[in-house]
């Protein structure tokens, strides 16, 4: 109603879409994280790097490969696949699980620096505290998103944040990577165009 | 995803591909030092068995139990049933009780078939009568999978008495979906005629072990039924040992790559040596604990989201 008709061709309103960060943004603030890591680990000693699928996974690949670049050190990757350990498998269709893969020398013992795309509630490291419980026993536990959207329903944080963006609950952010999606990107979806 | 597993046809390409590609991350449980993920906790599966069977009805339990899930064994022996209870009461007495998922083995075929109707939960046929087993087809064509890398193309013979074997019937059918080739060989006594046309289009019979077994990458030998032995299906057991049994010097008829598979329980020296089933071409060890992997994975598939 409050939109002229000839910026609003459809009866729907339009939602808004705001690119949050671009390509160019995205390897920058994963080169940022891998140099943090870095430092707050000593030159990334006896660290390794799980990936919780789906974005995540590659952002761990990413981080070692530029840890790697930077101080031509070798970080165990890995991918904690924490399907089975969700709080909310009964409000939704049955989800594939996929592959967990430990790196050779285990996390007995490690620091683990968890990889996620987007910290949102916090459930879904919750659930990967949960599923880490299982295959090891770490020595501490860190975690590193490229976003965080705050929102938080479980007393979490991120020791590494690429980029913190204030939402609303009704907008979405949907982070696409080349390995998954063919395209370095973060966007906000819906909500007020503002 | 499905409701039930009553049938080995029930499952299309991608569900079947499912279940095993989920088995598989199961198996990796198996190695971990906590043997335990949180997904069915809460559910409750009831084995409701009927019929005797050891590795069946364990091998759900420590399925289920791996999940998380609360495990009641309701056996036949010394139980309601023993006083004349009917399968529908038992079945309505269990959904008070609020089971999520009933795994039922029964002399009757079809019985799982009737239990789907009358409870709200899953029903996964753990073997009824003479015909289905369709969790013994997914563990069987699972171990398949990960000897050989693949189940299409795959040309797999069946050996003995197809006509009693739920597990036949479950893996003809599950195979023809995931794209293997079938010959069923056996006395034919043994062997339903137009089994293959009734099953699935494209199963091929034959009654010449020798014949067929320089050509197929697996061999899965079925227990001659020793209470069957006096019905004149064959002359002697050493008849059939003679013709249809897997030995040594067959066993080396084929190509190097096959594997020889056993459903168990084994009678060696009937249908298998124990030169052949304790070869490296066997897999009948394997065959049991990815049994647990695969019931894992038809569990969780079932049970684990709100499907119901």
């Amino acid at each position: 109603m409050a939109c002229p008709p000839a910026a609003q061709p459809s009866p729907l309103p339009q939602p808004s879409v705001k690119v949050i960060l671009t390509s160019a943004e995205v390897q920058r603030v994963v080169d940022r994280i891998a140099h943090q890591i870095l430092e707050k680990t000593q030159g990334a000693a006896d660290t390794v790097l799980l990936g919780i699928p789906t974005r995540g996974t590659p952002l761990a690949r990413r981080l070692a490969a530029r840890i790697s670049t930077f101080e031509d050190i070798d970080v165990p990757v890995g991918v904690l696949d924490i399907t089975l350990y969700r709080d909310d498998l009964r409000r939704h269709a049955t989800r594939a699980v996929g592959p967990t893969q430990l790196p050779p020398g285990g996390i007995d013992g490690k620091r683990v620096v968890l990889v996620d795309d987007v910290l949102f509630s916090g459930r879904t490291v919750r659930a990967a505290l949960d599923a880490l419980g299982d295959v090891g026993r770490p020595a501490s536990v860190q975690l590193a998103v490229l976003v965080d959207r705050g929102h938080r329903q479980l007393p979490i944080r991120a020791d590494y944040v690429g980029k913190n963006i204030p939402t609303s609950l009704v907008e979405s952010v949907k982070v696409t990577l080349v390995e998954t999606d063919g395209v370095d990107e973060v966007k906000l979806y819906g909500g007020a165009n503002r | 995803m499905i409701r039930h597993l009553l049938s080995g046809a029930d499952p299309d390409l991608a569900t079947a591909t499912q279940i095993l590609d989920t088995a598989a991350e199961m198996a990796t449980v198996a190695g971990r030092e906590v043997k335990k993920l949180p997904a069915l906790r809460g559910r409750t599966v009831v084995n409701l068995f009927y019929e005797d069977s050891t590795r069946t009805r364990i091998s759900f339990e420590a399925a289920a139990k791996r999940l998380s899930a609360d495990v009641i064994n309701f056996s036949a022996k010394g139980s309601s049933v023993a006083k004349g209870e009917s399968l529908k009461d038992t079945a309505l007495t269990l959904q008070a009780m609020g089971a999520d998922a009933v795994v039922v083995r029964h002399p009757a075929s079809g019985a799982p078939h009737r239990l789907a109707h009358w409870v709200d939960g899953s029903v996964v046929n753990a073997g009824d009568g003479t015909h289905e087993h369709p969790t013994q087809a997914l563990l069987d064509a699972y171990t398949m999978r990960s000897r050989l890398g693949r189940l299409a193309g795959l040309h797999v013979a069946i050996v003995g008495d197809v006509l009693h074997s739920r597990v036949a019937r479950s893996n003809v059918l599950l195979l023809s979906t995931l794209g293997a080739k079938v010959t069923l060989v056996g006395p034919p006594t043994l062997i339903p005629v137009d089994i293959a046309a009734a099953l699935a289009p494209g199963t091929l019979v034959s009654y010449d072990l020798d014949a067929v077994l320089p050509n197929v990458d697996v061999v899965m030998m079925l227990r001659v039924q020793r209470e069957r032995m006096n019905d004149s299906y064959f002359p002697s057991a050493r008849e059939y040992a003679r013709r249809y049994g897997l030995d040594g010097p067959r066993m080396r008829r084929l190509p190097d790559h096959a594997i020889v598979m056993h459903p168990g329980p084994m009678n060696r020296g009937m249908e298998i040596t124990p030169e052949v089933a304790d070869s490296p071409r066997s897999t009948i060890v394997e065959q049991v604990a990815n049994g647990v992997s695969v019931r894992m994975a038809v569990l969780y598939l079932l049970l684990g989201g709100n499907n119901l």
